[in-house]
């Protein structure tokens, strides 16, 4: 089990998993400072939403590529509903307070909503497998590998890609660098900044929803999902550097890496190097791989 | 700098007195009364808020120095293996011993990480707290030598080579010995903030620039509270490990335990020593109630208990004692 193709393949199969997982909390944290704990929640509600929709299409038996529409479109929905919901109806209270604060009350919304994912979901595991299935298996060097996993290689290239270009190509990514650089001046220059970080939480709502949704056919979609997701989203974009898209793919790149090799080399250090080298990482560079320091005020 | 506001037409500042290690020492013989007139399952559940509210202690101390670390389950954590695996390799049952070990094992490593916490604030501070106590959660859980995610029992304690006769009248030994010792750290930690060196937590929070202009040793400072709030959590650990008797990564080094920890903090406030208890206590009965009442609701209450004190109570419930007190003077 020692191949190296198939350590590389599994490494960025979720590598690109944990990409998807974690770029919009790194976007969330570079627009608006917000470390968001909810994220977990978010990935979690998406993967619910996206379970129950392809469960419920799969028993009017219809073609399965709308399965493929479903995932996307709960992720949509949930990004939608919820990314305002909790920009407008909690964090705006809280911009002026530490950020450590917002940290508590993202936690607190984290609580909430594993409650309310169990009341409106239940208890009982969702298996929508039939969209992993259907694109068969590939092997490679003996081992078979699901074509779903590859897709998802695309997937995290595609929403990695796109953000990428939102922010540096397009007038509202532009201004939204501005709102970044300085939300004060841009608010003089006219920009709307409320209308922006309402738009960047939405976004990285749906992100996170997405990362949800396109996980829900790899796994069986049980309560507490979002617990795990969360830390690890951490350490993914805290290597990166927090706010920084490029680091979130670099993080997710180590990370996913590191892990899959511990996994097959010394199964014990397995989580040990995702937070041994989350910990490296802040004590070598606080910022981040790809952070930009920041200067002391007084 | 609190007191500033009420000067007496002397011009000497009215300090009120300080009623707090009277008051607490008044506090611990009720809680230890209870044993007679309380059911046993509350005076367990007693036990174990005071053994928690150690925690939250350490916590609130960094609090007041502006820092929230999410990873205070690492040292609760090692003060809980260290008791434990302590009774399962060695056979040491003793619990002066246990604690000594706990304490040795939670400061110690506190000591030593300290150096690179002491450099870092905020987010990062939180951060790198929760990375060590994930590794140490990964080391736990991965490891079957470490106990893996099963852990450990941890054995019947004894006092000093003395084994109670039985089962009543060892948790009755349990129960005194939580409650002086949380007496004992409380006091500690009441005079200690009160120090020069307790107080500039205060300062290094408002404005750590001009704290160090002022001549204060700020890296030394966040240290030293760090390796307290270790000290303290340890303690913790280990007599919640003796009170529930079995010792899991996940209920112990989880990053959940952290978060249940800091929401106790907040929820308290950083207003008195006593308030990290009666937090403590409030939301272990919360909890026992909510769980056996509304288990589907459980932490729909907590979050929103949490989200409703950030927004409207920053000082945690112990300011609302305060404001009350405070409003009834000239």
């Amino acid at each position: 089990m020692l191949d190296p193709t198939h350590i590389l393949i599994n490494g960025v199969t979720y590598a690109s998993w944990l990409f998807l997982v974690a770029v919009g909390l790194t976007l969330i944290y570079g627009v608006m400072n917000i470390l968001n704990v909810a994220h977990g929640s978010l990935y979690a509600i998406g993967a619910y939403a996206a379970a129950w929709s392809v469960g419920e299409y799969a028993t009017t038996g219809g073609p399965v590529f709308v399965d493929y529409a479903l995932l996307l479109a709960a992720a949509l929905a949930t990004g939608l509903v919820l990314g305002p919901a909790i920009e407008r109806g909690v964090l705006r209270w809280l911009y002026d307070r530490d950020e450590i604060v917002i940290v508590l009350a993202t936690f607190a919304l984290f609580l909430i909503m594993e409650d309310a994912i169990k009341l409106t979901f239940g208890v009982e595991s969702y298996l929508p497998f039939r969209p992993y299935g259907a694109l068969g298996y590939i092997e490679v060097r003996g081992i078979p590998f699901a074509v779903y996993e590859f897709c998802l290689v695309a997937l995290s290239a595609a929403v990695g890609g796109a953000v990428w270009f939102g922010l540096n190509r397009t007038r509202a990514g532009k201004l939204l660098q501005a709102v970044i650089h300085d939300r004060e001046i841009s608010l003089a220059l006219g920009i709307d900044v409320t209308r922006m970080f309402v738009a960047t939480f939405t976004v990285g709502a749906a992100l996170g929803a997405l990362g949800g949704a396109f996980t829900a056919p790899m796994i069986s979609v049980v309560p507490g999902i979002g617990v795990e997701v969360i830390v690890l989203a951490f350490a993914v974009v805290v290597i990166g550097g927090l706010g920084s898209i490029e680091g979130a793919a670099i993080g997710a790149l180590l990370v996913g890496l590191g892990r899959t090799l511990a996994v097959n080399a010394m199964p014990e250090l397995e989580l040990f190097v995702v937070y041994g080298v989350m910990a490296l990482v802040l004590i070598a560079r606080p910022q981040g791989l790809f952070g930009r320091a920041e200067a002391r005020k007084i | 700098m609190r007191r500033d506001g009420n000067r007496t037409p002397g011009g000497r500042p009215a300090i009120p007195a300080d009623r707090t290690v009277p008051g607490l020492a008044a506090a611990v013989l009720v809680v230890l009364s209870t044993w007679w007139w309380l059911p046993g399952w509350a005076v367990n559940m007693l036990a174990l808020a005071l053994a928690n509210g150690l925690v939250v202690l350490g916590l609130t101390i960094q609090i007041r120095a502006g820092l929230v670390s999410f990873g205070q389950a690492l040292y609760y954590g090692l003060g809980a293996y260290a008791a434990a695996m302590l009774g399962h390799f060695a056979g040491v049952s003793d619990v002066f011993v246990m604690l000594a070990a706990g304490v040795a094992v939670s400061a110690g490593v506190a000591a030593a990480l300290g150096f690179l916490m002491a450099r870092y604030r905020g987010i990062f501070f939180a951060m790198l707290s929760l990375a060590f106590s994930m590794i140490l959660f990964g080391l736990l859980t991965n490891s079957a030598a470490l106990g893996s995610t099963d852990g450990f029992g941890v054995p019947a304690p004894t006092f000093l080579g003395f084994a109670p006769a039985d089962n009543a009248r060892l948790t009755l030994f349990l129960f005194a010995l939580v409650a002086l010792l949380a007496l004992a750290i409380a006091c500690a930690a009441h005079r200690y903030l009160r120090s020069a060196m307790g107080w500039t937590g205060e300062a290094i929070r408002e404005n750590e620039v001009r704290a160090a202009y002022l001549g204060a040793a700020v890296r030394r400072a966040v240290h030293v509270k760090y390796v307290l709030a270790a000290a303290c959590s340890g303690v913790g650990g280990v007599l919640t490990a003796l009170l529930i008797g079995h010792v899991t990564p996940e209920d112990f080094v989880y990053w959940t335990k952290s978060g249940e920890f800091v929401f106790v903090a907040i929820l308290s406030g950083t207003g008195s020593v006593a308030a990290p208890f009666v937090g403590s206590l409030i939301f272990e009965l919360v909890r026992s109630y909510a769980l056996q009442y509304a288990p589907d609701f459980w932490q729909i209450l907590l979050g929103g208990t949490l989200l409703l004190t950030i927004l409207f109570l920053p000082g945690g419930l112990w300011s609302v004692f305060r404001a009350k007190r405070r409003s009834g003077r000239p």
